[in-house]
């Protein structure tokens, strides 16, 4: 294959990711998006084992490394729990990652790759080097912690160090250092040095950013690696000169920024807070401030019996899943009552807060996976102003995206953040295994209004007496 | 030791209620304590003696047995002298008391040793008291029983109709008097089809009143009618002129009006004159709520229903007991949530804790000490008056950017920075370098068009197949494994050999893997 038709076949392939891309405006057009992607990328990848850069004594290699990589793959998609989503693509990220910083130092150490250039050339391509693989590592290891936290094998809590941001600011120094000592280094071995040094920081950094970042974030956090990882693959092409390399790094990088910053708005936060990590430390106020406005009244419990007869009761009905639905994978359970409900002539919706889960679209793809038809699942804003004509409300293990206060309390940490209005509901029922508060620390006046009842336990085993008491 | 509850039969002439009916009884007994029903006790409000016996309650034949088997006494009207002499020495009563209205029965029962709970003096403002608060259930039931009567009297109507025989206006309904009981005759008298106004001297009111369908009438005239505790207060003259031009225009136009205007303590003010009554169109309706504390219309005939100047004037005094059932079942939740208070344990006792300002507040005698009236309940200052708290502005819906355009000012410096940025490239950076860089910037453009348009219930699936996207990355790695090498050329090959199969293998996961969830994903999003 010539030089010009592997080009061309990357300009084919680009377009075909732009249309993947495309494809998942709608659910309808999603899986030809998805077929779009996979052609696009079996066009790039034959397109380069047959052009001109590879020979044939590294095709043995490549399908070797290929085999084994496809296989294990394709076993992780066959086997992930929908409710693991998140830690997939956290672990996938780091995968991007570390493979961006193993081609940056296989590029550096290739004495071919940079040989025909002039000094200016060449030190744009060993800054392009040098930031490739920055990023690859914070990528990776930044992810790996993400993916240990998501899957509980780290805690959930922020690790705050002291002076964290000095630590960072420190980091972001030596890099810079070093990163003079790698463009005037002048044989490989010396420049190894300033890389392998900036790698650790940039390892290092990469655990200690999302360290710092709570539970509840992680939908930003998450987002943002997968924009790292786009950079990751635009800074290879330009250190490969490889225009698909950079296109699809670019995409793939706007698409993370944007559903980071689609995140962070759903929070009413800062995306700068939001990473410096801890909360309510960023702005300056404390979540103790608020203590003066602790929502006053009486909580009143219900049973799973009772929550059956206000159902059975309403015409409209909204349910509100969160975390707490992932955590105890009440989905399927919560599809069982729709159904039902459904069939009993009751209009059954589902509000999706842009931020529920831990990770964007979490609760959108945990419903889908139970059956859920998704014409019945809004958006918070589609169905924001429908709570007043509302019978029942039921909050299945969220928090603080139905917290009232964010719009009554000027004062409180979470105020302005848009929640779902669950409370101008006729009823509005919260399922919680206590009376502890959310993520955020912040009590939820919620509980305490008049037109709410509290349904205590796990959401499953509730969720299951609810619907043996409809169907009784 | 477990503490008989005894419900006696109401001996008020023409009162139907009952302190608690079988499906509450199920739930003291649940609390842990007995129950003991007197004989023929729910007759009236269609509970009999076996719906009681199978709720697990005991029947006692007679009143005077009862109110000695019995540890707490429930009842509804305020017992007589008689029953005062039935009841236990040192035993409990909850019921209504009225202990400003009835001195005489407070020195009784404070002779009796008993402990006595005054349903009538619950802190209304206290919100946990809301689910035992008797005065709001009953007066709701009164109100709906009010439209009822109305209705029942009205020769019309209630909704506007177009039949084949013509057309039917809408009666139309004016309330005086927003309270409990005027939301709910709101509310029904709505729900019926007609068209309600109301009015009420507190004009907070008002955004409850649209809330029902109704709509609220003003008085022309500047004054706070909140006379604290939620009740009104006596207004100034000058309101009260203002007051009465009103309701003479309402009555001209009216076909029904509900008044349910009390003030505590005091009789019932005069709304309605004569004139107006006059005025009003035959066949109009006038139920008045208020007629057991004198009526707030002049020619209201406190317990009947009269017919003056065409005009039909309804002036019972027992709205509940014609709701029998509905009023019993409320009051007796609500009993059973006081009950709930006094047994936090769940074991059949109750402690009458005096610290609590809710059970405070309702007991008027303690061990034959009166206690009422009871000290103002500490009440948080700000709780009674929210905080101006303007609900701040939630950022604006889904779309390029997010809502509104950027202000001029950001927009200028978001351009000013990208032009210094491209200056910059532009000067230093060699020409290779720019032609990639133009494709970087417009592949970021086309890249944040793209995703905007990507449906939130889609953002799981998106992240996963940018991520099998970004597995692109293969591709360096690829190039790496053999490049045909130039002459002479020479390079560690094992090296960055081993590298680039590692990357392979790394991405190769991410290219399969990625895709493949993400297809199963999406398969599993369907309508």
């Amino acid at each position: 294959m010539s030089a010009s038709l592997a080009t061309v076949s990357y300009i084919g392939a680009t377009i075909l990711f732009i249309l993947s891309l495309g494809g998942l405006s709608n659910p309808e057009s999603s899986r030809r998006g998805n077929l779009y992607g996979i052609i696009g990328m079996t066009i790039a990848v034959l397109a380069t084992v047959f052009g001109p850069r590879v020979t044939m004594a590294g095709i043995p290699w490549i399908i070797g490394a290929m085999a084994v990589g496809g296989s294990v793959g394709i076993y992780a998609a066959r086997v992930v729990q929908m409710t693991q989503m998140p830690e997939l693509v956290a672990l996938m990220h780091s995968l991007v990652g570390l493979a961006a910083a193993l081609v940056g130092f296989a590029n550096y150490i290739d004495p071919v790759a940079g040989m025909q250039l002039s000094n200016a050339e060449k030190a744009i391509h060993e800054i392009e080097i040098y930031i490739g693989i920055l990023i690859g590592a914070v990528t990776f290891s930044g992810s790996l912690i993400a993916f240990g936290k998501l899957s509980g094998k780290i805690g959930g809590k922020p690790l705050l160090l002291p002076a964290r941001h000095w630590l960072n600011l420190l980091g972001l120094l030596v890099v810079l250092i070093f990163g003079w000592q790698f463009l005037h280094a002048e044989t490989v071995n010396a420049g190894m040095i300033g890389l392998s040094v900036m790698t650790v920081i940039a390892l290092l950094f990469g655990i200690h950013m999302v360290m710092a970042i709570g539970g509840a974030d992680m939908p930003v956090v998450v987002s943002m690696l997968n924009s790292y990882s786009g950079w990751a693959a635009a800074a290879t092409g330009f250190m490969l000169n490889n225009d698909l390399l950079i296109v699809t790094g670019a995409l793939v990088g706007s698409s993370g920024a944007i559903l980071s910053y689609i995140m962070c708005r759903a929070m009413n936060r800062n995306f700068i807070s939001v990473i410096a990590g801890g909360f309510g430390t960023g702005g300056g106020k404390a979540p103790a401030a608020s203590g003066g406005e602790q929502p006053a009244g009486e909580v009143v419990a219900v049973s799973a019996v009772e929550t059956a007869e206000l159902l059975r009761e309403a015409k409209n009905v909204i349910i509100v899943p969160g975390y707490g639905m992932a955590v105890a994978q009440a989905q399927h359970t919560v599809y069982e009552i729709t159904q039902l409900l459904r069939e009993k002539g009751v209009n059954v919706r589902f509000g999706i807060h842009p931020v529920a889960g831990r990770m964007p679209g979490h609760m959108n793809v945990l419903l889908a996976e139970a059956k859920v038809p998704y014409d019945i699942v809004m958006e918070m804003d589609e169905l924001n102003g429908d709570f007043p004509d509302t019978d029942v409300a039921m909050v299945i293990g969220a928090n603080d995206i139905v917290n009232p206060a964010a719009q009554e309390d000027p004062n409180s940490p979470i105020a302005g953040m848009p929640v779902l209005e669950v409370w101008k509901a006729k009823t509005s029922i919260v399922m919680k295994r206590s009376m502890a508060s959310g993520y955020a620390g912040v009590d939820n006046p919620l509980f305490y209004k008049e037109n709410n009842r509290m349904l205590f336990g796990d959401a499953k085993n509730m969720l299951e007496e609810v619907f043996v008491a409809l169907k009784g | 030791m477990t503490l008989m509850i005894g419900i006696p039969r109401e001996t008020a002439a023409g009162e139907k209620r009952v302190a608690t009916v079988p499906e509450v009884v199920e739930k003291l007994i649940k609390l842990g304590f007995k129950v003991a029903v007197e004989s023929g006790a729910g007759d009236a409000a269609n509970c009999s003696d076996d719906s009681y016996r199978a709720a697990g309650a005991e029947i006692i034949v007679g009143a005077p047995k009862l109110w000695a088997a019995s540890d707490i006494v429930f009842k509804v009207c305020v017992p007589t002298a008689e029953e005062v002499g039935l009841l236990r020495e040192g035993g409990h009563l909850i019921g209504f008391i009225w202990p400003a209205q009835n001195p005489e029965l407070m020195q009784q029962l404070a002779a009796k040793k008993a402990t006595v709970l005054a349903i009538d003096c619950l802190p209304r403002m206290l919100s946990r008291a809301q689910k035992m608060d008797a005065l709001t259930s009953q007066a709701g039931v009164a109100g709906y029983r009010a439209v009822i009567e109305a209705a029942n009297a009205f020769g019309r109507f209630f909704n506007g109709q177009i039949t084949a025989a013509g057309k039917v206006p809408p009666a139309k309904v004016f309330i005086a008097g927003a309270g409990v009981a005027g939301l709910a005759a709101i509310g029904t008298a709505a729900g019926l089809g007609a068209i309600v106004r109301a009015n009420d001297t507190r004009a907070e009111v008002a955004d409850q009143v649209k809330s029902l369908g109704g709509e609220f009438v003003k008085v022309d005239y500047e004054e706070e009618g909140s006379g604290g505790g939620g009740y009104a207060k006596v207004m100034s003259e000058g309101f009260q002129q203002a007051q009465r031009e009103m309701y003479a225009k309402q009555a001209k136009e009216a076909d029904i009006i509900i008044t349910t205007a009390l003030i505590p303590g005091k009789p019932a003010p005069k709304l309605i004159t004569a004139e107006m009554v006059k005025s009003m169109k035959p066949g109009s309706v006038i139920v008045d709520m208020a007629a057991e504390r004198g009526g707030n219309c002049e020619l209201t005939e406190p317990g009947q229903a009269v017919v003056k100047h065409g005009v039909t004037i309804v002036g019972y005094t027992d709205l509940n007991s014609r709701l029998a059932k509905q009023s019993s079942t409320l009051y007796g939740t609500n009993l059973f949530r006081l009950t709930e208070e006094l047994c936090k344990t769940k074991d059949g006792t109750i402690n009458v804790n005096m610290e609590d300002d809710a059970i405070r507040g309702l007991t008027v005698i303690k061990d034959g000490v009166v206690t009422w009236p009871a000290p103002a309940p500490k009440l948080p200052a700000a709780a009674a008056k929210p905080a101006a708290a303007k609900p701040v502005a939630a950022p604006a819906a889904h779309g390029h950017g997010g809502g509104a355009p950027m202000s001029g000012g950001k927009t200028a410096v978001l351009f000013g920075t990208a032009a210094l940025l491209f200056l910059l490239v532009g000067a230093y950076a060699p020409a290779a370098f720019l032609g990639h860089f133009t494709v970087f910037v417009l592949a970021c453009f086309v890249g944040y068009m793209v995703v905007w348009n990507v449906t939130p219930a889609l953002h799981t699936p998106l992240m996963s197949v940018t991520n099998a996207i970004s597995s692109i990355i293969a591709i360096g790695a690829l190039v790496q494994i053999a490049p045909p090498l130039g002459d002479g050329l020479s390079r560690p090959d094992g090296w960055i050999r081993g590298l680039a199969v590692v990357g392979i293998a790394l991405t190769t996961v991410n290219m399969f893997g990625g895709f493949a969830v993400t297809k199963r994903m999406l398969s599993m999003f369907r309508k």
